[in-house]
């Protein structure tokens, strides 16, 4: 049974926000503050809800999996696009750098989430200028929370990519799928008292016919077996490339064909 | 009602409701074979994680306890009411999977020196979650209080066999199904299946595993045709044929819908408040683990 960590949530959920109501806003708006001047020093950030939308669950279901879909700007003059758990101990999720092959509207992806806390997602465009947009969530635990039961077997069976293809209107649209625990340093080993040490995917490569779609720096924020969802300009044929590094500087490589639709 | 009871146990009454024991009570469902009735409820401190079905068998030569119990005070409660049964040696532990209301009882064992036996992912498991659990588990109940990791002492990677003296036990350490450290126990004078948290009755199950392989082994279950089984959860004697058949009905639907959906792009949160909605009516705390079993389901089906 999950019976206790079921139960833990929901006491967190309820004892929580009486308990924090007062001073939240504030100290969320100063966390981003401080947040905002560490990752772009000396640069202004505006504050734009909806350049960027973020759709994830209010209340999550599994802090350790927390689905997030961005909705990109349909003029596509970005540049690049910052994911931010601000409340979890290594807040940057994901730095992703469109490429000249990238498309679509929507990006999604798997986080973690440490604390209630705000999501911001801040896009930059081609001209420099950066627009945050933010979300609220409710999870708690996902970062110390254990995933696999068997790490040893997650490690072997790390690397292994799948990719699922979709026809949206005028992108072809893309679920890549990557094994890895992505071991974030805070899970403890009962038996040593010592902390399973991190390791984790901190670079994906993705490229289509030898053009860049997107590259993407990651942290532990991302979940276990990261799943991303992203569009790229297709011809409907040829070939979409993924390379994938992680901290113990392991690298994978995987092509992945590109048919016609309707064949 | 969950959050009246809080509120009460956190304003006026932490003190008294922290050490209260709550007695064992056992209940004979086969010769010599004794079980507890869990409550339907997640752990809180007032049922003190007494949630699984968990008891005895008793030999000629001496017992053999599965599981332990949900905390350290529920596994005194047991050995307790086992001592009012039976004087005979504690031999065995049996710890059937790495859940903490079947496991955090084992401590008040230690002084019968029994062999605590386990699944052979069980020590990996423990050593993963095992802390995490135990937090989690004194958050709940009290500092303290949830009992000490119990490591198995032996463990079983296919199937082993243990002589009573006047009954022979068959355990089976199953593959990845309601998690990947499953162990169940047959009890050939009996025919009796002891098959802990691979059979919920009335509970809706928690998928921790592999849900492909907990209907594998469902099917497989059967083949000693029991005369009873002890599900994990629910009634202490049930038959197994009819006893599994929703459970398999539950894990078949989510497992099909998932599948559509994931063949139909419909993403893992929309999957999680869409699929298996019709077996709502069907099972206590469904809205406490459905989300989370589509979860679960959608993380492993995304691979086939």
């Amino acid at each position: 049974m999950r019976a206790t960590v079921a139960a833990v949530c929901l006491a967190i959920a309820l004892a929580a926000p009486i308990a924090r109501a007062a001073d939240d806003d504030s100290a969320r708006a100063q966390r981003w503050d401080a947040l905002a001047a560490t990752i772009f020093p000396g640069r202004h950030v505006t504050q734009a809800a909806g350049f960027v939308g973020i759709d994830a669950p209010v209340r999550a279901m599994d802090a350790a999996l927390v689905p997030v879909t961005l909705t990109l700007p349909t003029d596509r003059n970005l540049k690049a696009l910052y994911l931010v758990v601000d409340e979890n101990p290594s807040p940057i999720a994901a730095h992703v750098v469109f490429g000249p092959a990238a498309g679509g509207h929507t990006l999604t992806l798997r986080i973690r989430v440490d604390q209630y806390t705000n999501l911001h997602a801040v896009a930059e465009t081609a001209d420099g200028q950066l627009y945050a947009a933010a979300r609220f969530i409710k999870a708690a635990g996902g970062c110390s929370a254990p995933g696999s039961e068997t790490p040893e077997i997650a490690l072997r069976e790390a690397g292994q990519m799948k990719l699922r293809l979709h026809d949206e209107a005028g992108a072809e649209t893309a679920d890549l799928l990557i094994r890895h625990p992505n071991f974030n340093g805070m899970q403890m080993d009962q038996v040593s008292h010592l902390y399973t040490p991190a390791r984790y995917i901190n670079r994906i490569d993705i490229s289509y016919n030898g053009q860049s779609v997107l590259h993407i720096d990651t942290d532990i924020s991302l979940a276990s077996d990261p799943a991303i969802g992203f569009g790229f300009k297709s011809d409907g044929t040829g070939t979409l490339t993924v390379d994938v590094a992680d901290t113990a500087h392991a690298t994978w490589h995987q092509d992945f064909p590109v048919a016609p639709h309707g064949t | 009602m969950h959050l009246r009871r809080r509120a009460l146990f956190a304003g006026l009454c932490l003190c008294c409701l922290g050490g209260a024991d709550r007695p064992v009570t056992l209940r004979q469902v086969a010769a010599g074979i004794y079980v507890r009735r869990g409550v339907d409820e997640d752990a809180t401190r007032d049922n003190q994680d007494a949630i699984a079905n968990i008891g005895f068998i008793e030999g000629r030569d001496g017992i053999l306890v599965t599981d332990p119990g949900g905390c350290l005070a529920d596994g005194q409660a047991l050995r307790t009411a086992i001592r009012g049964v039976s004087d005979k040696p504690i031999r065995y532990v049996l710890l059937s999977h790495i859940h903490p209301d079947h496991i955090f009882g084992a401590g008040a064992f230690r002084q019968d020196n029994p062999v605590f036996i386990g699944h052979a992912n069980l020590p990996q498991a423990l050593a993963a979650r095992g802390d995490f659990y135990q937090t989690q588990l004194d958050g709940i109940l009290g500092p303290g209080q949830a009992g000490p990791l119990v490591q198995p002492t032996m463990t079983i990677a296919t199937t082993h066999d243990i002589d009573m003296g006047d009954r022979r036990l068959t355990l089976t350490a199953h593959g990845p199904a309601h998690t990947r450290t499953d162990v169940s126990l047959f009890d050939h004078a009996t025919a009796t299946l002891l098959a802990a948290d691979l059979l919920f009755v009335g509970r809706v199950p928690s998928l921790d595993g592999s849900l492909s392989g907990w209907l594998v082994e469902l099917a497989a279950l059967g083949a000693n045709r029991p005369a009873l089984a002890i599900p994990g959860h629910g009634p202490v004697s049930v038959d197994f044929t009819s006893a599994a058949a929703p459970l398999i009905r539950y894990l078949t639907a989510l497992r099909d819908q998932t599948r559509a959906a994931i063949a139909a792009g419909v993403g893992i949160e929309a999957a999680s408040t869409s699929v298996a909605r019709s077996e709502r009516a069907n099972w206590r705390l469904f809205d406490d683990y459905n989300g989370r079993n589509v979860t679960e389901a959608y993380k492993e089906l995304e691979w086939e």
